[in-house]
């Protein structure tokens, strides 16, 4: 190895650097350990960014290194969400359960407690009886594996059957969604045993903390921010190195790199259950903040989103799919919340709320055909290092693949 | 770079509060927090309209406590997270004095853990599933036992049904619903084969196999009746297969629950005349008031819209927190609340509502057939019927109670004689 | 108590006229003021039956009035009359007796009658006696249908007295089935009965079912010998699949033949109310929490009496084995309930094979709706391999344009075969204008198609809703496309769905047509296999494009105004429709409409076949029918009918 890790990706070490300062900045001026100048409802938002942007990190090595274009990494997020909300949920009911028990004239046996834990529960969808897969719900430790095995598994489990019969392109897409939308809809469903349409709620408040929502905000933005640095200098690894080499020859002509001797199945498998792995610990983290899952979170649109945000803020970098998701989803909380001015035109008035879907749906058909470098292509102008000189021929069979030219360089 | 462009996408959002909260400080602020994007926009953005319309009446009185009341109107956009996110701005940034919102019950579920950590006040309009009695929360749509219940004995007592379809959308209101009136109806003496039910995916739209399943249900000889707390969208369809599979009313009735003017002004209703629907408020109710409100909301917002059910829960709810308010000389919460149990308010169908202990309401329950012009004919008026926030008919709730203002619980069990939470377990 | 009034009615029949009140029926319903005032179906049975046995001519008329709810209460007076709306708010009202008009009211002075429809069954059938001889056929029809709907044992008479004098063939024909149905619940002879269940029971009718079932109902019961003297359906043993062991207790129990179980509940109940000192039955309080503990505890509070002793299995074994269980007929005749069971044997089969007729027509049926709504995918992911996420966005636009033509177009015939070109027009536009602005620079990046195509969509998505609003606009079907085409009780469909069908196979001849027989459709596949090839061929594929694209889009918007007449028509329509589809479309073959068809096929029949095996949750037939569509793709990547050779491109 020539240069070290950190030499070969500078980007990563400015990546790192402005996190920090941002997190630190975010706390100085937070409600819980400032001065006070952010809400806590603005802080969650900035945490649960966060989250988005680790999640696009994950679809941008997915998608944007290896060419799979996932329609299904919000069902990971989501099922990361699910996981260590059963924890939050029962850990939480337990605690209030006991303490109304205890002021009974007879001691609870433990199975009357697991008794009125599930009445409380699963009462609001009719049931009284925790599942199966409620097994491991009183164990944090058990839960939080699971956040990472049950999500890991889904994916192993399809990417194999999926990669092994050589699907590609558009119909792994569309796979991807349909996986996505029979998750959602089993979810949906009351007998599913996660409560159905009304998910699981009330996550913000951790059970045994009673840390106001400004102090646990904080905690959470920390926690986000900390997992988000991570989770890029993983991604920034697997990209860096002789993986990342064969990854983009996977994105540019898979069969080329399949005739080269590599095991183009097993490398696409893992990146896919890494990925997912990536997106199930971005949920996990999402949800306690959002305070509420439900299985609409895991819709198809949701996955589409995603590929929205990398797509705008530029693939193929990591750091565009960061800013992607930053971008989108804070701009998309100040239209929807009616913050933006109106804009009158004389004879209508252009109110955000109603606008705002068409103004992206059009931005994003503009920047996919004359901007595919997305947001992360105007640090191109900023660096000085200037579009590549696309000229020569391609070396890929995709536009975006490159160029002799830029190959050399 | 993606920290800097986020702290300035969030400096411009917290600019933009930061001025509106500013603007204006000798307001009193209520909050709205109605989905007017999304799925459920359908609903709710006449809630909104509702609200407005009622703040602008308010302000044209004089205002509360000498002060102009402003609206504050955020968009949760059907997304259920969203909607804790609004109601802790909403109560936070802005500084509402209440809110009025929500019509799912997840996102009431949503928005209970913040209401009540930041003691806020939140007005629901919409008839629910009970089981449900936050401090923070007035209930002023019905609870099971002012809309199912009544509807079910209409079917025993009036119609003489001896056999039940129960379809629903499949979450958590027509679950428990069901599961009330299940218990309800076995207690009544009607035998578990004689209950069928079905649950359908939201927007369901292929009901020709449910219909024809209904109609065969009658092959032993017993009436069968339908209760549905099938919603939204999917009622189209629903109603539109019905009336295709030439099932009268007389033959097999339908009461709907979640089926209004509003809905109904989707369909041709030609063929539908006869089935039923049970709410408080109808808006062929034929008294002066209603008149005068439907006027002056066909005025508002044009001709062809309609008034229903939960738009008349949010003007009562309203008033009633305006006299509260009044009483109190204050909006504070917790003197508004003190000073809500036990206000009257008239009801648009005629008759008062009565603010329960239990933050729920006690009105009387209507009955109505559906017209050939979508509107309904009132045909069954019961006397008033306090809400009860915890069903007696399912053993676990059967021995609860809610009562706020003698006990300081929302969730008391009468046999051990405890409190079993203070705060919603959402 | 309708019954008991009925079985009056009869006798009371004989001597009508010769009872007839003489002062008219005012006073009858004075008499009962209160409760015809008050209209609940359970008190006001007596009030009917005065009203249907004064004999009085006009009480047909009354009754008649009274269930098209104009009868009016004057509030001054409590006097009742028929009304009729007069000018404003005012009614005109008429005396039933002299047939004279009392006046015009004020409708804040009357109260309206608004009998239930409970009521209204129980006045049709007081009116059966008058209207089945009724010169009218519509009133006679009436007569006949408040019979199927309460039938009662009391209008067997009147109702075979009327059949041969009954002009009508069709329904003398139904009187004759209903004389047969009333025969089997309550003809007093049991030949006569069993002889019609016999003649009946190859009748596919719900209301024949209706008849027999009640004959065969059993109740279960249990004693310590078999009683000889009742109809008895079976015995059962105690621990088989029909009476599970903890059932048969719980009879015993129910029957005060058994001492109850003591639950859990039970024991911490006891226990509580046992403590002492802080113990219970030696056991301190604090160690109660465990059942073990509190067995003990229990057993303790058992042998010094204060509690019942538990029920142990031997105490469960020793009261089964005491007495037998056994079901039995509510009907006391073995004759009638053995034809009835072998009838319904025979009709069950047969419900049993059209139930699985219906079944198909219903997957037949969903499968054409898919097959519309892919049709054009068909064409434009198909033929040209464009992903088009919009392409439910076109179903929309379709369905509003079929929406907003209503508007203009009173008449629905009319307005919905001007709504079919226009919808295409509307759409073709739509697609030609998206091709040529967005897709064509796209081309060689399909991914990025879906991308834009998806932004296109959220866009018209949000249009739709700012331009219409969110809530569901009414797009009616025209009168001659109502109701149902019925085969019998079991087996129906729709006009509208046959009419989705019927155009589903036209679209599909039309696509046949194109393709096969044109100059564009043969360009299109020139096109769609080598673009260079067939540009330097003289043909423009830029155009060719355009034009296919153009076409699928048109198709879109003609299956939204179809998809708009049977559901509903909403902004978010499309997005219902998209991924089913596309797996139409995938599962099917891409690149051939045959496939689509496959595919939709057997998207439609697999939906239903789920459905029917898991009746209650229709939710869960769509989860597995996408995990069916994953794992099928696993044995069949490129769908049903795959293309072969140099067609099949990639």
């Amino acid at each position: 190895m020539e240069r070290s890790f950190v030499a070969k990706n500078p980007s990563v070490l400015v990546f790192l650097a402005i996190l920090s300062l941002f997190t630190l900045g975010v706390t100085v001026l937070s409600e819980g350990f400032g001065i006070g100048v952010i809400s806590t409802s603005f802080v969650k938002t900035l945490g649960k960014t966060l989250c988005l942007c680790l999640i696009a990190v994950a679809m941008d090595l997915v998608w944007g290194f290896t060419g799979i274009l996932s329609l299904g990494h919000f069902a990971f997020f989501g099922l990361g969400g699910y996981m260590i909300g059963m924890w939050l949920m029962y850990e939480r009911t337990r605690l209030i359960v006991v303490e109304s028990l205890s002021q009974a004239e007879i001691p609870p046996t433990s199975s009357e407690v697991v008794d009125a834990i599930g009445t409380q529960i699963f009462g609001v969808v009719g049931s009284s009886e925790f599942p199966l897969i409620w097994a491991f719900s009183d164990s944090l430790f058990l839960q939080l594996a699971l956040v990472v095995l049950v999500p890991g598994l889904l994916a192993l489990i399809f990417g194999w059957l999926a990669f092994r019969s050589r699907v590609t392109g558009v119909y792994l897409s569309i796979l991807t969604q349909a996986m996505t939308l029979a998750l959602a809809l089993y979810l949906f469903q009351n007998d599913s045993g996660l409560r159905g349409n009304n998910g699981l709620s009330g996550l913000q408040n951790l059970p045994g903390v009673t840390a106001s929502q400004d102090v646990v905000s904080v905690w959470f933005l920390w926690a986000s921010a900390f997992a988000l640095g991570l989770g890029y200098m993983l991604a920034a690894w697997v990209v860096s190195g002789k993986f990342g080499s064969v990854i983009r020859g996977i994105r540019d002509n898979e069969a080329r790199v399949r005739f080269l001797g590599y095991s183009v199945e097993v490398y696409k498998l893992a990146v896919f259950t890494l990925t997912a792995c990536i997106a199930a610990i971005a949920g996990a983290l999402y949800y306690p903040q959002a305070g509420i899952i439900n299985p609409e979170e895991m819709a198809p649109i949701a996955s589409i989103y995603l590929a929205v945000w990398v797509a705008i803020g530029g693939r193929g970098r990591l750091y565009g799919a960061v800013i992607g998701a930053a971008f989108v989803s804070l701009l998309s909380t100040w239209f929807t919340g009616g913050q933006a001015p109106d804009i009158p035109l004389g004879f209508y008035t252009i109110k955000w709320v109603d606008w705002w879907q068409v103004l992206l749906g059009v931005s994003f058909v503009l920047v996919t055909l004359f901007a595919p470098q997305g947001i992360g292509g105007l640090f191109d102008l900023w660096t000085n290092r200037r579009a590549p000189q696309r000229h020569g021929a391609a070396l890929g069979p995709d536009e975006s693949a490159l160029r002799e030219k830029e190959a050399t360089e | 770079m993606t920290s800097l462009k986020s702290t300035l996408a969030g400096s411009l959002v917290f600019a933009a509060m930061a001025t509106a909260a500013l603007a204006e400080e000798d307001t009193i602020k209520v909050g709205v927090l109605h989905s007017l994007s999304g799925t459920m926009a359908i609903s709710e953005t006449t809630l909104k309209d509702t609200m407005l319309m009622l703040i602008d009446q308010q302000n044209a009185k004089g205002g509360l406590l000498g002060k102009q009341l402003e609206a504050v109107v955020v968009d949760p956009a059907s997304d259920w997270p969203l909607f804790a996110e609004k109601a802790r701005e909403l109560l936070t940034v802005h500084e509402v004095d209440v809110i009025f919102g929500n019509w799912t019950s997840v996102s009431r579920k949503s928005v209970l853990p913040v209401i009540e950590e930041l003691n806020g006040l939140l007005f629901y309009p919409v008839q629910y599933e009970g089981e449900e009695s936050s401090k923070n929360v007035f209930y002023t749509g019905a609870a099971p036992n002012q809309q199912a219940i009544p509807a079910t004995d209409y079917f025993l007592d009036e119609l003489g049904v001896e056999k039940f379809a129960l379809l629903g959308t499949d979450y958590v209101y027509p679950r428990t619903t069901n599961n009330i009136l299940e218990s309800y109806l076995k207690g009544k003496g009607i035998a578990d084969e004689d209950i069928f039910v079905n649950y359908t995916p939201f927007g369901h739209s292929d009901w020709s196999k449910i219909v024809a399943d209904v109609v065969a249900l009658g092959a032993d000889g017993k009436k069968v009746g339908v209760i549905s707390t099938i919603n939204g969208d999917a009622n189209i369809g629903f109603y539109k297969e019905l009336a295709a599979a030439g099932v009268s009313a007389d033959d097999i009735p339908v009461v709907a629950f979640s089926v209004g003017e509003e809905e109904l002004s989707g369909l041709d209703t030609a063929n539908l005349v006869g089935h039923l629907a049970a709410w408080n408020y109808f808006q062929s109710a034929d008294t002066d008031v209603n008149a005068e409100f439907v006027e002056t909301w066909k005025a508002t917002m044009g001709d062809e819209r309609v008034t229903n059910d939960p738009m008349e829960a949010h003007y009562i709810g309203f008033n009633m927190w305006v006299n509260a308010a009044t009483e109190a000389g204050s909006t504070e919460v917790d003197d508004v609340r003190a000073a809500m149990y036990g206000q009257e308010f008239p009801n648009l169908t005629g008759g008062t509502a009565v603010m329960l202990p239990n933050h729920h309401l006690a009105k009387p329950v209507l009955i109505g057939e559906i017209q050939e012009d979508g509107q309904f004919d009132i045909i069954s008026e019961t006397d008033v019927v306090p809400g009860d926030a915890w069903t007696d008919f399912l053993p676990e709730s059967a021995v609860l109670i809610s009562d706020w203002k003698e006990l300081g619980c929302g969730m008391y069990n009468t046999e051990t004689k405890t409190c079993v939470q203070t705060l919603s377990n959402y | 108590m309708l019954r008991l009034f009925l079985a009056g009615l009869a006798i009371l029949c004989a001597c009508l006229t010769a009872n007839a009140q003489e002062g008219g029926l005012q006073p009858i319903l004075q008499e009962h003021q209160e409760i015809i005032a008050k209209s609940s179906r359970k008190t006001i049975g007596p009030a009917i039956e005065a009203i249907a046995s004064s004999g009085l001519p006009q009480a047909q008329v009354m009754l008649e009035t009274w269930a098209a709810k104009n009868v009016w209460m004057r509030k001054s007076d409590g006097l009742f009359f028929a009304g009729k709306k007069g000018e404003g708010r005012s009614y005109e009202l008429t005396d039933f007796d002299t047939g004279e008009i009392v006046g015009t009211f004020e409708k804040s002075d009357l109260k309206q009658l608004k009998p239930n429809s409970g009521i209204r069954a129980m006045i049709g059938t007081a009116l059966v006696q008058f209207q089945l001889t009724d010169p009218d056929r519509a009133k006679r029809l009436a007569a006949l249908t408040s019979i199927q709907r309460d039938p009662e044992g009391a209008l067997l008479e009147p109702l075979r007295a009327s059949i041969d004098e009954e002009p009508d063939a069709d329904l003398k024909a139904q009187k004759q089935r209903l004389e047969r149905l009333l025969t089997i619940g309550y003809d007093e002879d049991t030949a006569a009965r069993v002889a019609a269940i016999e003649e009946m029971s190859d009748d596919l009718g719900v209301d024949v079912r209706a008849a027999l079932n009640p004959l065969v109902v059993t109740r279960l019961q249990t004693a310590t010998d078999l009683p000889s003297d009742v109809n008895i359906a079976g015995v059962l043993q105690p621990g088989s699949d029909d009476l599970s062991r903890d059932a048969a207790y719980d009879l015993l129990v129910a029957s005060d033949l058994a001492a109850p179980r003591v639950s859990a509940d039970d024991i911490r109940a006891a226990l509580a109310a046992n403590i002492d000192g802080g113990r219970v039955g030696g056991v301190p309080v604090a160690q109660l929490n465990s059942d073990a503990a509190r067995a003990q505890a229990y057993a303790a509070l058992a042998e010094a009496g204060t509690v019942p002793a538990l029920i142990t299995q031997t105490d469960i074994d020793a009261a089964l084995g005491a007495h037998v269980f056994f079901e039995t007929y509510a009907e006391p005749s073995g004759e009638v309930t053995a034809a009835a069971e072998k009838a319904l044997e025979q009709i069950e089969l047969k419900v049993g094979l059209n139930q699985t007729l219906d079944l198909t027509l219903d997957a037949i049926s969903l499968a054409s709706i898919y097959f519309l709504a892919a049709i054009g995918l068909a064409i434009t992911f198909g033929v040209m391999g464009v992903i088009n996420m919009a392409h439910g966005e076109f179903i929309m636009m379709g369905a509003y344009t079929g929406y907003v033509v209503q508007q203009f177009i009173p008449d629905h015939t009319l307005s919905i075969i001007v709504a079919i070109p226009m919808a295409f027009a509307v759409t073709f536009a739509m697609g030609v204008a998206m091709e040529r602005l967005v897709i064509r620079w796209l081309y060689s990046r399909p991914l990025e198609t879906l991308l834009a195509t998806f932004g296109i969509s959220i866009a018209l998505q949000q249009l739709a809703k700012n331009i219409f609003g969110t809530q569901a606009r009414p797009l009616t079907a025209p009168g001659w496309l109502d109701g149902a085409w019925v085969l019998n009780d079991v087996v129906s469909i729709s006009y509208i769905r046959i009419a989705i069908f019927v155009l589903a196979m036209i679209f599909l001849g039309l696509f046949l047509y194109i393709m096969k027989r044109t100059r564009l459709g043969l360009e299109m596949r020139a096109v769609t296999q080598n673009p260079r090839m067939a540009g330097s061929m003289g043909i423009n594929p830029g155009r060719v494009n355009m034009l296919t694209f153009g076409l699928g889009s048109g198709i879109a918007g003609i299956a939204g105004v179809a998809i708009g007449l049977f559901a509903k028509v909403t902004s978010d329509l499309g997005s219902d429709y998209i991924v089913q589809s596309f797996m139409t479309v995938v599962v099917g073959g891409v690149g051939n409409i045959w496939g689509a068809l496959a595919g939709a096929g057997m998207i439609g029949f697999l939906q239903k076949g789920i459905e029917w095996m898991n009746p209650s949750n229709t939710l869960a037939a769509q989860t597995y029918m996408i995990i069916f569509i994953i794992i099928f793709i696993q044995f069949r990547p490129r769908g049903i009918i795959a293309l072969k050779g140099r067609a099949a491109g990639d």
